[in-house]
């Protein structure tokens, strides 16, 4: 009962100390990306076109035509809202991984900011807005892509932006708590090897989820990646169903809880 | 300026454990207004916690501390919009030059951007880093950085300037630079604390200081009532003898 108490009064002062001045950490994050967005911005969103070529149009050559929810698509088109998903993902989960990382132990940058009128949680809070919206930024850039291709149809595609913000607070959720658990920046690896290439190929990304054994289906299911691609891929195929809402709301749930799990995590490692 | 009796910083039994680790053992001191207080110790003694305790950066395990009247643990936004911070180990932002990286600093104080730009400019001048105002702070000397460090702590017009071993490692061109800017700080009537291992510096500037080992205070006064009160033992005592003296000639850490 006390140790109900305590943790309740412990999520009190947490969100409390939430702020508006989280911005600021949104804003400094967004001044380095534009110093150094040739080396750090456009590599990882022109990966998922890397895939769109040599698969979708690479291996679209032998598997032409690719059966998914009673209609029959062209591969290319399957796959192109695939990769809208990765790049949110990606860039959201990376930012506040090593990102995060490298600002919190070797640039030191949350202990400089932490003398300032801010405080732990603003500054944490402030990096998963950051690392959404560049979740938000890869699924516009990759969507504007796959447009341009004529492999989104309109207006459902608009639904994307929305998910690829809800879908970037998750992963940098995820990215930022991973990177409150590892002791060193290598042990990053470990949660990329464990759970984010296996999102990356276990999604429905690269194929329909229909055709698996269903106990790599019930798996697929609890992926947050695959939340994202069903509500991406029925938006490029204008075929939007209320079913989307349940996606949308584990984006959201998970979402929301992984991101206090990591403030709560990141702040009980910096502030001893 | 307020009267010499108006304290900055109260410290009442301030006490931090690390898990079971007594960094800081109940320690009192008060920071009156407009002087150059010192906190002095070998490494490891304390100096720094205590230091991130009064920046309402750490919370403390027991006792209390209040700066300008408030409670650290209850005001952090309010204190540390007052305060300035030099911390020990520079942490600027490398992507950024040298003004950027004050007025991006700046907006953490909300500070309206026209104000900003006015005090980084002078900033840049007072501490001259005009040639350097848009170098990558990576490409800077030792000595620039620490002194962008120095100017980035007074971008909020701090009423209390902390500056934790601000010249460790420092030329002495560079290391008096920062010496005249304390005593420019002290005549514009701010409060300074300053952790230094470096006597002479702590001798010159100093008003009042504390000498810590162990997290406990072992001597406290002016430097000079403090030098005189073990002249005895030596011939010609400094600063530098007496701290030896008291704490011990072994290697610390």
């Amino acid at each position: 009962m006390i140790r109900a108490r305590t943790s309740s009064a412990c999520r009190a002062t947490l969100l409390r100390n939430i702020s508006y001045r989280l911005l600021r950490v949104w804003q400094r994050n967004f001044d380095v990306s534009r110093v150094t967005w040739k080396t750090n911005v456009l590599p990882p969103l022109l990966e998922p076109m890397l895939y769109i070529f040599a698969f979708g149009f690479g291996l679209g050559a032998y598997v032409e035509r690719i059966s998914f929810q009673g209609r029959t698509y062209d591969y290319v088109a399957f796959l192109a809202p695939g990769m809208v998903a990765v790049g949110v993902m990606f860039h959201s989960v990376f930012e506040c991984m090593y990102g995060a990382f490298v600002r919190m132990r070797y640039q030191k940058t949350f202990e400089a900011i932490l003398h300032t009128p801010l405080l732990i949680e603003d500054i944490l809070a402030g990096e998963v807005l950051w690392g959404a919206t560049k979740g938000l930024f890869a699924g516009t850039a990759i969507l504007a892509v796959i447009t341009a291709f004529g492999l989104a149809s309109y207006p459902a595609s608009l639904l994307i932006l929305p998910a690829s913000f809800a879908a970037g607070i998750m992963f940098a959720g995820f990215g930022l708590l991973f990177a409150a658990v590892s002791p060193y920046i290598d042990n990053l690896n470990l949660p990329t090897f464990l759970f984010i290439t296996p999102m990356f190929l276990f999604s429905g990304t690269f194929f329909p989820l229909d055709g698996m054994p269903t106990w790599l289906k019930a798996v697929a299911a609890a992926l947050p990646l695959t939340h994202l691609v069903e509500v991406t891929r029925a938006a490029a195929f204008g075929r939007l169903s209320w079913g989307l809402a349940v996606n949308f709301a584990f984006l959201a749930v998970v979402g929301l809880a992984v991101s206090y799990q990591a403030i709560k995590l990141m702040k009980g490692r910096l502030i001893k | 300026m307020a009267s010499d009796a108006k304290k900055v910083v109260e410290a009442r039994g301030v006490v931090k454990n690390y898990g079971d680790f007594e960094a800081v053992r109940g320690i009192d001191f008060d920071i009156r207004a407009g002087e150059c207080f010192g906190l002095l110790g070998p490494n490891g003694a304390g100096k720094t916690t205590t230091v991130k305790m009064l920046c309402c950066v750490l919370p403390l395990t027991g006792g209390e501390i209040s700066v300008f009247g408030m409670s650290a643990g209850a005001h952090p936004r309010e204190i540390k919009a007052r305060v300035g911070v030099c911390p020990q180990e520079n942490n600027l932002d490398p992507d950024f030059g040298a003004r950027q990286n004050l007025l991006v600093f700046s907006r953490y104080y909300d500070l309206p951007k026209a104000e900003a730009a006015r005090r980084a400019d002078e900033l840049i001048k007072r501490f001259r880093l005009e040639d350097k105002a848009g170098v990558c702070v990576e490409d800077l000397s030792g000595g620039l950085k620490r002194r962008l460090m120095v100017a980035r702590a007074l971008i909020n017009d701090p009423d209390l300037v902390v500056l934790d071993e601000p010249t460790a490692g420092l030329d002495p061109q560079s290391k008096h630079q920062i010496w005249d800017e304390v005593k420019a700080l002290k005549g514009a009537g701010k409060t300074v604390l300053l952790t230094t291992h470096n006597m002479e510096e702590a001798q010159l500037l100093c008003d009042r200081l504390i000498i810590v080992d162990l997290g406990a205070i072992i001597e406290s006064g002016p430097p000079g009532e403090i030098v005189a009160r073990h002249a005895a033992d030596s011939t010609r005592p400094t600063l530098e003898d007496v701290f030896l003296k008291l704490t011990g000639k072994q290697l610390r850490e």
